[in-house]
This record gives C-alpha cells, sequence and structure tokens, in this order.
C-alpha cells in the first residue's frame, strides 16, 4: 500500500472512529431525565 | 390521539434503531463503488464536507421535526408536517414519507430475500466448487423466477414471502420489536463486518492465481485511498458525494421522523442524532470500504474491479470468492457477509413499516396487528410486480423514482418547511430542547443557507444532468449560445425512456456488430504486444467485457427485453403514481375526520 494512500485511510478511520466513540460514549455517560410524562 | 402511547424501552436501543435504519446494503456496496468512480481517496474529501453540511442537519432536522409532531400525537410525515406549517397543501407533501417506505419496501424487501436465500445457499454448500461465471450465472437464474435452481419451485418468490412475513410479524409487535430486532442485529452486523473487514486488510497478495496474477488487495485499497486531487474541482464528484450521503443516512423517507416521534417530548435529540449518523458512517467509511474493493481485487485485480464494481458483486461475486478460503472459511464468509447484508436490510426494512402503522394508528386507531398486515399485503401487491418483471425494468423504475428521486423532493421540501415556513429561530430552539450535548451556532446557518441550496443543487443536478456528465462542457457551451444537452439518465430524459430507446437504436444501427468485433480486435492485439502484466490484465478484462457486448447485441431476446421494457416501465410507474394518489386521498379523508372532530368539540 502506498503511504499516501496509508495516510488518508488511517486519518479517516480514526478520525471516524474517533467521532462514533465519542458520541456513543457520551449517550451512554449521559444519565436518563426524569420525566413525569409516559 | 393513540390509545395507549408507544415508546422506545431504552435510549440505546433508539439509537441502534435509528443506526439500523440508516445502515442499509449500500453502507457496503453503494460506498465503495461510488468512491471507485469517483476519485478514489479524494471522494472521501468531498463526501465528509457533505456529511458535516448536509447529512447532520438533515438529522438535526428531521429528529427534532418527528420529535415535534410526537407532541402532538403525530407519528407520520403527513401531520407532522401539518403541525409545523399553516399552509393546507404541507400535509400532502408529507405523503412522500408514506409513499417513499412503502414503494421502497417493496423491492428492498426482495433483496433482503436474496440474502437471506444466500445465507441459506452458503450453509447448504450450493456455492462449492462453482467457477466465477457458474455463480454469477446462478444469480442471473435466481432472478429469473421461471428457473427452478436448487428444486425449491419459484425459489425467489418463496424467499421473498417469507421475507415479509418476517418483517410483518415483527412489526406487529410494535416499536418493541423493531428495538429488539436492531438490538440483536446490529452488534452482530458489526461483528461480521470487522471479520470481513480484517480479512481484506489482510489478503494482500495472496489470492493471486496464474488467471489473474497480478491480483492484490493493496491495489484495492491504494485505489480506495490515494488521494486524487484534481477531481476535487469536478462537480460530478462533488454531486455523487453529496448523494451518497443522502442515500446512506436514510434521509428525505419519513422513517426518522417516525421513529423520533416515538421519544418523550424533552429528551434529546441533537446527541442522539450525531451519534446515530456516527455510526452509519463507521459502519459504511471503516468496515464498507474495507470488504468488497480488497477482497474482490484482491482475487480479481483492481483491473476488473474498475471495469466490473458495482451492486451485483455482492451476489455475483462475492460467493465465489469466499471459496477460495477453503471449505469452513467460505461457510463462514457466505454466513457472516450474507448475514450482514440481512441484518442492514431487515432493520431498514422493519423502519420502512413504521410510518404507514403509525399514521393508520394515529388517524383511523388501527392496533398494530392490522397496520403490520396491511402494511405486509401492500409490500406484496406493489412488490410482487418487481420479482416477476425484475428483467424488464420493474424492479429499477422503482429504484429510481421511489429510492432515489423522491427522497431528494421530499428532504428539499422539509429543509425549506423547518428553516424558512417553521423558522430557524423556532427550529433552532426545538433542535436544542433538552439537548445534551451543546451544538455549534454554526449549524443554525448551515440549516438555514446551506442545507436546501445544497439540496437544491442535488435536484437540479439530478433534473438535467448534462450529457458524461460533463458539467465544465456544457456550461461552456451554455455561454457560447450552443445549449445544454442532457444526459440519457437526467430525470427529465428518464421520463421519456431515451436510454432504451438509445439502446433499441444502436442495436438497430447495421455497423454496429462490425465495430464492436473491430475494438475487440484491436483490444486483443494491443495486448498481445503488451510486455506489462498490469496493462496485459487490463486489456484482458476490457476484452472480456468486449466479448459479453457482442454476445448481448447478437442476442434476438435482449432487443425483445429493450422492447417489453417500454411497456413495463411506464405500467411501473402509473403503479407508483396510483400509490401516491390513493395515499393522498387518505390524508385528505383523515383531514376530514379531524375537521369533524374538531368542530364537534368547539
Amino acid at each position: 500500500m502506498n503511504s499516501a494512500a496509508l495516510i488518508t485511510m488511517v486519518l479517516t478511520q480514526v478520525t471516524v472512529i474517533s467521532f462514533t466513540a465519542y458520541f456513543f460514549l457520551r449517550v451512554l455517560r449521559t444519565p436518563p431525565k426524569d420525566t413525569d410524562e409516559d | 390521539m393513540t390509545a395507549k402511547k408507544e415508546a422506545w424501552g431504552s435510549r440505546v436501543g433508539l439509537i441502534l434503531a435509528m443506526a439500523g435504519n440508516a445502515v442499509g446494503l449500500g453502507n457496503f456496496l453503494r460506498f465503495p463503488v461510488q468512491a471507485v468512480q469517483n476519485g478514489g481517496g479524494a471522494f472521501i474529501i468531498p463526501y465528509l464536507v457533505c456529511f458535516v453540511l448536509m447529512g447532520i442537519p438533515l438529522l438535526l432536522i428531521e429528529w427534532s421535526m418527528g420529535r415535534y409532531g410526537g407532541r402532538y400525537g403525530n407519528h407520520s410525515t403527513p401531520y407532522i408536517l401539518d403541525t409545523m406549517a399553516k399552509g393546507r397543501w404541507w400535509k400532502y407533501a408529507g405523503v412522500f414519507g408514506i409513499f417513499t417506505n412503502l414503494a421502497v419496501a417493496a423491492y428492498y424487501c426482495y433483496i433482503e430475500s436474496w440474502t437471506m436465500s444466500y445465507v441459506f445457499h452458503s450453509l447448504t454448500g450450493t456455492f462449492s466448487g462453482m467457477d466465477q461465471g457458474q455463480v454469477a450465472g446462478f444469480f442471473t437464474d435466481y432472478v429469473d423466477i421461471g428457473k427452478s435452481i436448487s428444486g425449491i419451485p419459484y425459489e425467489a418468490v418463496v424467499f421473498y414471502i417469507v421475507c415479509l412475513v418476517l418483517n410483518t410479524w415483527i412489526l406487529s409487535n410494535g416499536i418493541s420489536g423493531v428495538e429488539k430486532v436492531a438490538k440483536i442485529g446490529m452488534p452482530l452486523l458489526i461483528l461480521f463486518g470487522v471479520f470481513l473487514a480484517i480479512r481484506g486488510l489482510t489478503l494482500g497478495t495472496s489470492g493471486a492465481t496464474e488467471a489473474h496474477p497480478t491480483a492484490s488487495a493493496w491495489d484495492g485499497l491504494n485505489f480506495l485511498w490515494t488521494p486524487q486531487y484534481d477531481s476535487l474541482t469536478n462537480p460530478k464528484v462533488w454531486m455523487a458525494a453529496a448523494g451518497q450521503i443522502f442515500f446512506t443516512l436514510s434521509v428525505g423517507m419519513g422513517t426518522i421522523h417516525c421513529y423520533a416521534a416515538y421519544i418523550r417530548s424533552k429528551d434529546d435529540v441533537a446527541l442522539n442524532g450525531v451519534s446515530a449518523g456516527f455510526m452509519n458512517e463507521f459502519v459504511e467509511v471503516v468496515l464498507g470500504s474495507l470488504i468488497v474493493i480488497p477482497i474482490a481485487a484482491g482475487y480479481l485485480g483492481i483491473e476488473w474491479v474498475e471495469a466490473n464494481a458495482g451492486f451485483g458483486m455482492a451476489f455475483q461475486t462475492m460467493p465465489y470468492l469466499f471459496q477460495q478460503w477453503g471449505p469452513l472459511l467460505a461457510l463462514l464468509a457466505g454466513l457472516f457477509w450474507f448475514g450482514l447484508l440481512f441484518f442492514a436490510g431487515i432493520t431498514s426494512s422493519l423502519a420502512m413499516g413504521t410510518p404507514w402503522m403509525g399514521f393508520m394508528r394515529d388517524e383511523f386507531n388501527w392496533n398494530r396487528r392490522k397496520g403490520a398486515l396491511s402494511f405486509g399485503l401492500m409490500v406484496l401487491v406493489l412488490g410482487l410486480p418487481t420479482v416477476v418483471f425484475y428483467n424488464y425494468g420493474v424492479f429499477d423504475e422503482y429504484d429510481y423514482w421511489a429510492g432515489t428521486v423522491s427522497l431528494v423532493v421530499f428532504a428539499l421540501l422539509e429543509a425549506i418547511l423547518f428553516a424558512w415556513v417553521f423558522g430557524i429561530d423556532k427550529g433552532w430552539r426545538e433542535i436544542n430542547l433538552g439537548a445534551d450535548i451543546r451544538l455549534p451556532l454554526v449549524f443554525k446557518y448551515i440549516i438555514k443557507w446551506v442545507t436546501p441550496f445544497l439540496l437544491l443543487f442535488v435536484f437540479l443536478g439530478s433534473l438535467i444532468t448534462p450529457k458524461g456528465n460533463e458539467w465544465s462542457v456544457q456550461v461552456a457551451n451554455l455561454f457560447q449560445g450552443r445549449g445544454w444537452e442532457l444526459d440519457n439518465s437526467s430525470i427529465i430524459r428518464t421520463l421519456t425512456n431515451e436510454s432504451i430507446k438509445a439502446e433499441i437504436a444502436y442495436l438497430d444501427d447495421p455497423s454496429t456488430l462490425g465495430t464492436l468485433q473491430t475494438e475487440a480486435e484491436t483490444i486483443r492485439e494491443v495486448r498481445e504486444q503488451s510486455t506489462d502484466l498490469k496493462e496485459q490484465a487490463r486489456l484482458a478484462v476490457q476484452y472480456d467485457k468486449k466479448l459479453s457486448r457482442i454476445a448481448q447485441v447478437s442476442d434476438p431476446a435482449y432487443r425483445q427485453t429493450l422492447e417489453k421494457k417500454l411497456v413495463f416501465i411506464p405500467l411501473a410507474r402509473l403503479l407508483l403514481l396510483g400509490l401516491f394518489v390513493g395515499l393522498s386521498l387518505l390524508v385528505h379523508k383523515a383531514y376530514r375526520i379531524r375537521s369533524k372532530k374538531e368542530k364537534m368539540t368547539s
């Protein structure tokens, strides 16, 4: 694999994985809201 | 309006269901092909830019519209739109949000049934010992329902009905049934995808054979990821990137509105929407790019991939490639690949059932069972023509009008409604109500100015696609007073079936066959003189394609198929139009019932 392709692939995939993990972890860590609605 | 309010069981379940709705077969098949056809590594830049400027804004718009409508007891787009605007006609624009789902489910369930059938055939070893041509032929015979390939009569129809029954049964359990499937299906999909992606990453040159001596998975990865910055200035690449973002996120369908209508009125939509969107991107960019293209290039060479990249690879090529891994791994890979596609499919097709069920429950008090059964029956009636007349263009016609054009039209309408009719200030407050993340203010302006114009650009680009997709050439022609020549793929020329007529004219031209034979001969001669192995491989692929074209052109059945297409395609359009009109009448009936109730209460 050439270095330009490798750098593009790694940068893109690391960015996408990081954002996905960050937002999903925030979802998991945010406590549920207390509402009287149901 | 509903007697008992349905709701999501958990936040993770909601996000997995939303991500499952977005993750479809296109993540694994359409994305890599689009990337290959649009400059490889350079495609990713416009793709990610469009994700930020169009994808995330549309997700935020649809999530908040859905929650807003749900607050007033509306779970489908006609009355979600109606609650947001004063104009009486907006509810009819909302018909798109039910129409698209019914029409797309009709043919999408057919693809889903292929994946189910291919899981069965992978497990029973049907593809064992088959060569590439036989595997491709298996698919051709499968969709030709007159032929029985494995002893099961009308196999394609049987699997289609099994698939529909399964969807109907899950839907009859309501939102909780959809949530359960997403909670099982999405983790399995990711697990299967990771297994195949690792194989794609580690295949290297081990798949090279005497027939394909230059085959290398690295070439596939190089081709996908090497940046070609000159293509960044090409409007065609930007159009393709915007289109891909659009379809991968399942925006403009009405399913996100419906799912979001079942969340509580002050629950977050900002973090949920962005999280589900990124989960889809993970499946597409990380897993989708590491499976089909590198594995196919690893066994057949990048030259073959460049010439043949398309949707059919999933069914016509992958089973053959898996056979090269030995019996056990071939079985596992077949199970994982088609299982992955099946879960990607079913989590999307289930989403397509919910707007219809929500609408009938809100307006006519239909229970879940009745809603699910009626959905299954309508999809069966609409879908059987795509199964029976698959070879006559009915399937593609549904995909084009319902699965492509309608999405863009509806997304454009809802973006205008949200930012300009409902009002961006009110809309921005709605997005941020109960938000668990702080969205950058710049998104407010992107939603108001950039997203609608990008959508308009995508719509106009499809409406008046220039010949050969050469935008700069046609713009120059326009300024020089030479007019604008449309491509046969533009919406305008598709309406008049220009590409089929052009193909028939091409067949009728007496010089066609001779020209093709001369071209094939020239390619063969150049190939024989070439000493470069890669060049030889590229020319060999071109030569094979030319021979296939000669065989197609010489076959009288091909011309008959084209003539039949000219009959069946308008009929398919009439069916779709009838569906839209029928749904509009139903919305009108619901409006009259609502008006009557309002008068009685006041």
